[in-house]
């Protein structure tokens, strides 16, 4: 048997390992020494100079807008579509399945440098194309959220709601609909997530002047790293932080925690 | 059926600030088929799990053969266990699920191989050796839980409800089974269930416990015609459970009726418990019955008619193949030594005297 | 309510994935054999046996290898850990561990390249400690750091997925027929949670050979992953045929990588959860 501690120390260790860039990018945040990662003293300066700078706050909001926009679009197509693969037979669902997957096991680059060329035939990379990218990898995140909870949905209950009069509509969003919520919330959670992770995609289909926070970053750290940056990361993590705990505590705990 | 194989002494377990054990005593002799009964939550399992190693008692010593074995771990213990979901391991096949104890022991890859044919026939599923174990029926596979148990050849084998998973006809068939089984191999077996059927059809020894205490320890026909409490005779069988005067000895006032019975010492005038099975009680002419009453209910059950009959204000449960119908008037008559005196609870945990002496 | 009717409903995605899907990987096939005039030819599959491209193949290979076993190595152990853990805690410090993944995934490896510059984080502090500097940064080395830290918790959550489904009785049955706790470890913990290993070591494996952005960041022009060639070919070179071609490559390794794991995996399951 392992002794405790042993457990306590390996547990510290990797949490230590996991947090120390969150740690560092908070500390440097407050660190007047613009250039040099000593500390020199205690500023607010980077917080204020966010708000003013209209580069970063753009691309706050094209990645919020694209995430919402997108996983919405991706949870639409993806509910409609799990519906119409649950009712197919075995092999069509298979190969439906298959399809599904290949966003999801393709290398990034693969999938990215594939749209770009099409897009490059066909439109001007833009915020169109990158938002129809983050679509296509968004959705099966749906899908496959969502057809487990329609596989086992409660055939019988659907069915004795008819039976005591319920039209299919109504029985349909009495019955079966609070059954696939939680899937259809967490397709929708996971399909925005990646978007706003996302920078492999945006990179290639996006058009001149779009930046997201990703793309920003990477231009920002090839050029130097500014301490505006060290500011957003550490308002970034805090929201995620509040976000997530807030998502833990309204779904019934259990489900969120294995998303 | 005499020497003292396990002794447990003074146990205590506690969880969370209950006591799920209370300064429990017990003894299982060797080659003994003894049954831990009880409601969910009595400390039967707990009292197995001490047994097995798999949990430590806060108080008192398990003493197997002679040495003291509290603190030993599980996989040093000279007995096995047959789970309650089987606890097969799914990655491995049949063969390898029972050789899985053999192999640890290091023994010879041709003794090995001649066990798992041994118990493979003993349970009588010949040829399944190289069967995946989520092919199996709950049936197999239980019986290959008992297999990889029993080919370790162990003094004792402890078995934590194994039937309770299984449909009644299998539970049933597997009854025969086990005790065949043990009658085979002559090892002691330790068994636990809730289902006073299973314990009174295997048993050579019922334990029944109930909060944590042992309530009776005796052989099924003891603790059937002769419950020592209230508790016991409620959980075994069918019965009426009636409170009593105690006028003097070989006479009891029950609902204000005076029945002659034939217990002693229960001293004058005192407050007792009665129960009387349901097959002991005679229905009869009005007339001659002790007390009068009606007959509420009739319901055909095959073997017998399941009747209730008010009188005095209480409804008694009668078994018998004569029918009465519903609303006739009959007598009820007790023949004296199918009462059963009992004490009244001294605590409200129904504490039982330690009569296993 | 199932009926031939609802099919159609798969409709609008059937469209989307024929449009955004495969028509652009056939697009990428096209591409890949064809030259610059629109003839067939092999060059630009074969262009990978050029020795630039051959190193740059061979450095991903290590790399994915690499860093799905250090993954594997860190993670396996904290799964058992965080099982031994009473229930009541265990699902707020797994929450703590799955945490940093949600960070935007180029701050925290811009994070790694304070801690690893030449006057970064830790060679500030190793000055502290009068200890002399390291150099670290534009090296495979600190590429592959980078790599562990981002992919480490997609090992964490399926080995700990599938560690926490085994039940305790089957644990406490090896421990009854006389196993000690290494060889239940050995042949009854480990193989039942092979399957988590198994997505671990894929959703590892396959991001972290195809990665261009964190060898860019942490290993400079030292590190050329072929994703890095790749990335160079189309944008900046613009030939998408080249592009192309190593991407189908890349495509094919993919394919074998996972084709391996399917063998591994004989049992589904493990996969859908993240």
């Amino acid at each position: 048997m392992v002794k405790t501690w042993v457990k306590r120390l390996y547990m510290a260790f990797i949490f230590l390992l996991l947090y120390l860039p969150i740690i560092v990018l908070v500390v440097l945040s407050f660190n007047k020494s613009k250039a040099r990662v000593t500390w020199s003293g205690f500023t607010f300066q980077w917080y204020a100079n966010l708000f003013d700078n209209s580069r970063i706050t753009d691309a706050f909001t094209t990645t919020l807008t694209l995430a919402f926009g997108s996983a919405l679009a991706a949870t639409i197509i993806g509910v409609v579509g799990a519906i119409g693969i649950s009712a197919m037979k075995k092999r069509n669902y298979s190969i439906m399945l298959g399809a599904t997957n290949i966003p999801m096991l393709n290398a990034e680059i693969v999938t990215a440098l594939s749209l770009t060329l099409l897009f490059i035939r066909f439109i001007k990379l833009g915020i169109t194309t990158v938002f129809i990218g983050h679509v296509t990898f968004g959705v099966p995140y749906v899908i496959l959220n969502v057809l487990p909870r329609l596989r086992t949905l409660n055939k019988n209950a659907y069915e004795a709601a008819l039976d005591l009069g319920a039209t299919p509509l109504y029985a349909f969003f009495k019955v079966c609909w609070p059954e696939l919520m939680p899937g259809i919330m967490s397709g929708f959670l996971m399909a925005a997530t990646m978007s706003m992770d996302d920078f492999v995609i945006t990179y290639f289909t996006r058009g001149p002047g779009i930046n997201t926070i990703s793309t920003m970053v990477y231009s920002e750290v090839k050029r130097g790293i500014q301490p505006e940056m060290y500011a957003l990361s550490t308002l970034l993590f805090l929201l995620i932080l509040v976000l997530l705990l807030l998502f833990n505590f309204l779904s019934g705990r259990k489900n969120s925690m294995e998303v | 059926m005499s020497n003292r194989l396990i002794d447990l002494q003074h146990i205590t377990k506690i969880f969370d600030g209950e006591k799920i054990l209370d300064d429990l005593n017990l003894y299982i002799r060797e080659n003994e088929f003894l049954t831990l009964l009880g409601p969910s939550g009595c400390g039967k399992t707990t009292t197995l799990r001490i047994i097995g190693g798999f949990l430590f008692p806060d108080e008192g010593s398990v003493i197997f053969d002679g040495k003291n074995i509290t603190q030993l771990a599980p996989n040093k213990r000279q007995l096995n266990t047959v789970f309650q979901k089987y606890a097969l391991f799914p990655n491995m096949n049949v063969a390898e699920n029972i050789a899985f104890g053999l192999r640890i022991k290091k023994k010879s890859k041709a003794y090995i191989d001649d066990k798992i044919k041994y118990a493979l026939k003993l349970v009588n599923l010949d040829g399944y050796e190289k069967r995946k174990i989520d092919a199996l029926s709950g049936g197999q596979q239980q019986r290959i839980a008992i297999a990889r148990a029993i080919v370790n050849e162990p003094k004792v084998l402890l078995l934590d409800e194994p039937l309770g998973a299984l449909d009644l006809k299998m539970r049933q068939d597997m009854q025969y089974e086990l005790i065949r089984l043990k009658n085979e191999l002559g090892i002691t077996f330790v068994y636990v269930t809730h289902d006073q059927e299973e314990a009174l059809t295997m048993s050579d020894t019922i334990v029944v416990m109930n909060g944590g205490y042992i309530q009776q320890i005796g052989t099924p026909e003891d603790i059937y015609n002769e419950p020592q409490n209230a508790f016991v005779a409620d959980f075994i069988g069918d019965s009426n459970l009636l409170g009593g005067t105690m006028i003097q000895d070989r006479l009891v006032e029950i609902l204000g009726a005076k029945f002659l019975c034939v217990d002693e010492g229960f001293g004058t005038n005192n407050p007792v418990d009665v129960v009387i099975r349901p097959e002991d009680v005679e229905l009869v002419k009005p007339e001659v019955g002790i007390i009068k009453g009606r007959v509420t209910s009739v319901i055909f059950k095959g073997v017998h008619y399941e009747m209730t009959v008010l009188a005095n204000n209480f409804e008694w449960l009668v078994h018998s193949t004569d029918m009465y119908p519903a609303d006739s008037e009959v007598g009820i008559f007790v023949k004296p030594f199918n009462i059963q005196i009992m004490h009244k609870p001294e605590s409200e945990d129904e504490k039982a005297v330690d009569i296993n002496e | 309510m199932n009926s031939p009717k609802k099919t159609w409903f798969a409709f609008p995605y059937i469209l989307w994935i024929i449009g955004f899907t495969l028509i652009p990987l056939g697009l990428v096939l096209y591409y890949a054999f064809t030259g610059a005039d629109g003839g067939f030819t092999l060059a630009n599959v074969l262009a990978i046996t050029e020795p630039v491209h051959l190193k740059s193949l061979w450095t991903s290979l290590k790399m994915a290898f690499l860093t799905t076993l250090i993954c594997f190595i860190l993670a396996y152990p904290l799964g058992l850990v965080l099982c031994s853990l009473n229930l009541k805690k265990s699902n707020f410090i797994i929450f703590l561990f799955i945490l940093p993944m949600w960070m935007n995934f180029l701050l925290r490896t811009m994070a790694w390249q304070l801690i690893l510059s030449t006057n970064g984080v830790l060679n500030t502090l190793l000055g502290f400690l009068h200890l002399p500097k390291v150099h670290i940064i534009y090296t495979f080395q600190a590429v592959l750091i980078g790599m562990v830290y981002d992919f480490l918790p997609f090992m964490i959550l399926p080995i700990y997925n599938s560690l926490s489904s085994i039940g305790d009785d089957v644990v406490e049955a090896g421990k009854d027929l006389g196993a000690g706790y290494f060889t239940i470890l050995r042949k009854i913990i480990f193989p039942l949670s092979l399957p988590g290993v198994i997505s671990g070591i894929t959703m590892v494996f396959v991001p972290s050979m195809t990665s261009f952005v964190i060898s860019n960041i942490l290993g400079g022009s030292n590190t050329l992953l072929i994703g890095n060639i790749i990335e160079q070919e189309f944008t900046y070179n613009f030939n998408w045929n080249l592009g192309s071609g190593l991407s189908f490559v890349l495509l094919v390794f993919t394919l074998i990588s996972m084709g391996l794991m399917s063998v591994f995996d004989k049992s589904e399951g493990g996969t859908n959860k993240w």
